[in-house]
């Protein structure tokens, strides 16, 4: 665990030097929580936050909206529509971070000296993808926490405020979340062992975004709600989804298959 | 210390290493010589534990390659072809990360330790990305020696760097060698090999030859002595041509080049023919073979 230790303090002390992965971690999560925010901030201003007119939109909308007046049903639906962006942190983060770490070792030519020392391929795998998936969780949540605070200093009401607590958003944020850090590391892994320029590295791997693009804009066009046995699929997914991926990147993280293939 | 078995490597359809077995004593500066592409840096990374055999064995510090690797890492220090240091760290934190890595007990004093030794304890919080290529490659020696292992793969030692810094790096690995630790050594610097190698072996994927610096001189050359005279050298061939244990006889100017197997013996022997013969002799030298010469040879020989 102590190598582990090593190689994440190690790490965040090189990559968070280069100014483009600090803005990453830093500027990313602050809009993606500042734009909700934004939105909070103009329904709750205006007539009560009905003027979408959203309570009558869908169906599935009741279900979500069960227990809620109609102003703030809006307000959570509105609201609900950024959680994406949620989803989008941990993955954006791991793969700059990742990206930059394992190119940037490629390119100075650092990996033979650490593969010379007696840390196993699974303390290597872990210290990195720690390194890359902690600053991206922690952003993730501190957030969160910055946006749930926010809309409490707004005026939301106790029976709104209490949905971010509830399941749906509790899974969203804390299992999914982690989940998506991980899946990027593990891609962000895969997609560097194949170039030796970090921005083209973190530029395929970024496609791994796409899906959450296509989350947002399904939910915003009405497609489909974010409800709790649709994160819960998701998160399931995730989980297959992590198992393969990381089978992938350990059997691409091998000692003699970094010296000899990775250029 | 180190014993390979017709160690044998391949990439794909390219066989890197072929059938190497040599054995390495304990105490050892083995110099392992060879042109680019020779297999020499594989041959390292076999014995480090950083790739495996494709087949052959080979054992070091008692530990086989392929089933104890992690032993061996624990084992063995490595200066890899490029020093390889984190350029936004500074040369402290650099080794302090390293020692880590090698499970040292005394991580502040054994980093202190080899700052010190090779004379980078004044600055050791400078970020070595400020380094220059000598001072990289110290840190990276000093990398190699935290965690005191027995044996020391130095891949390329002096290479790129000024003549004053190779020096010093030169003279280091002399003291490491007095410390009794077992040391092989890839160079292009013949130089280096000749001064600091016991052994040298010259590869080209497989081993071509392997001996001391001076049995390879004796072998491929024997030895050769000038006699430097006060007259044309042709009027005294005659002196010394029937002497049988001359190997050859060559006539320079004023110089009698002769390739003799045991100097100490026969050279009062050509001196009073010659002096008897009218000669004046104005000095004697024996020409030492470079290992250049050595390794041109081996190579005119194999080609």
């Amino acid at each position: 665990m102590d190598k582990v230790i090593a190689l994440v303090g190690k790490e965040w002390s090189e990559v968070f030097r280069n100014k483009f992965v600090l803005f990453t971690v830093i500027f990313i999560p602050l809009l993606m929580t500042a734009i909700p925010l934004v939105m909070l901030r103009a329904i709750t201003a205006g007539d009560g936050g009905d003027a979408f007119g959203l309570t009558e939109a869908v169906g599935q909308v009741a279900v979500l909206c069960e227990g809620l007046a109609a102003g703030e049903c809006g307000q959570f639906i509105v609201i609900s529509q950024f959680m994406p962006l949620f989803l989008m942190m941990p993955t954006i983060i791991p793969i700059t971070i990742a990206s930059y770490s394992i190119v940037g070792e490629k390119t100075t030519r650092t990996l033979e000296p650490l593969l010379a020392t007696p840390i196993t391929t699974a303390e290597l795998l872990a210290g990195k993808g720690l390194a890359a998936a902690i600053p991206a969780v922690a952003a993730t949540w501190i957030g969160f926490g910055i946006f749930v605070a926010g809309g409490l200093a707004m005026g939301l009401s106790r029976d709104l405020a209490a949905r971010f607590f509830d399941p749906l958003w509790l899974t969203a944020i804390f299992v999914v979340g982690p989940l998506l850090a991980l899946a990027g590391v593990s891609i962000a892994v895969m997609i560097s062992s194949r170039t030796s320029d970090p921005r083209v590295a973190e530029q395929i791997s970024g496609l791994f975004v796409l899906p959450i693009v296509g989350l947002i804009v399904a939910q915003t066009t009405g497609l489909i709600y974010l409800n709790r046995s649709l994160i819960l699929w998701i998160a399931l997914v995730m989980v297959v989804l992590d198992l393969a991926l990381l089978y992938f990147a350990t059997r691409l993280f091998q000692r003699e298959h970094i010296l000899t293939r990775w250029k | 210390m180190i014993v390979t078995e017709a160690l044998t490597k391949d990439f794909d359809a390219t066989r890197a290493v072929e059938n190497l077995s040599i054995t390495v004593h304990a105490g050892e500066v083995f110099g392992l010589l060879g042109p680019n592409g020779a297999g020499k840096t594989t041959t390292i990374r076999m014995l480090a534990a950083l790739i495996g055999p494709t087949s052959g064995t080979a054992v070091v510090a008692g530990c086989r390659v392929g089933k104890d690797d992690q032993q061996i890492r624990r084992s063995v220090g490595i200066l890899t072809e490029t020093p390889g240091m984190y350029e936004g760290l500074s040369a402290a934190r650099n080794l302090v990360f390293y020692a880590r890595m090698y499970e040292v007990a005394d991580v502040e004093g054994q980093v202190e330790k080899y700052l010190r030794m090779l004379g980078l304890w004044e600055r050791r919080y400078e970020l070595v990305g400020t380094f220059s290529k000598g001072m990289r490659q110290k840190l990276a020696i000093a990398r190699a020696l935290l965690h005191e292992p027995k044996v020391l793969f130095l891949d390329e030692p002096t290479s790129g760097l000024d003549p004053q810094m190779a020096r010093t790096v030169r003279e280091f690995i002399q003291e490491l060698r007095g410390e009794g630790r077992t040391i092989v050594l890839t160079t292009h610097n013949l130089d280096v090999a000749d001064r600091l190698c016991d052994r040298i072996g010259v590869i080209r994927s497989r081993l071509l030859i392997l001996d001391s610096p001076a049995a390879l001189r004796q072998r491929l050359f024997g030895r050769t002595v000038v006699f430097h005279l006060g007259g044309p050298a042709e009027d005294h061939r005659a002196a010394v041509a029937g002497f049988d244990f001359i190997q050859s006889l060559d006539v320079v100017d004023n110089k009698l080049v002769l390739q003799l197997p045991d100097p100490e013996a026969q050279n009062p022997v050509v001196i009073r023919s010659l002096v008897e013969a009218g000669a004046d002799i104005q000095f004697v030298g024996e020409v030492r073979r470079s290992l250049e010469d050595i390794y041109l040879q081996i190579m005119e020989m194999k080609a």
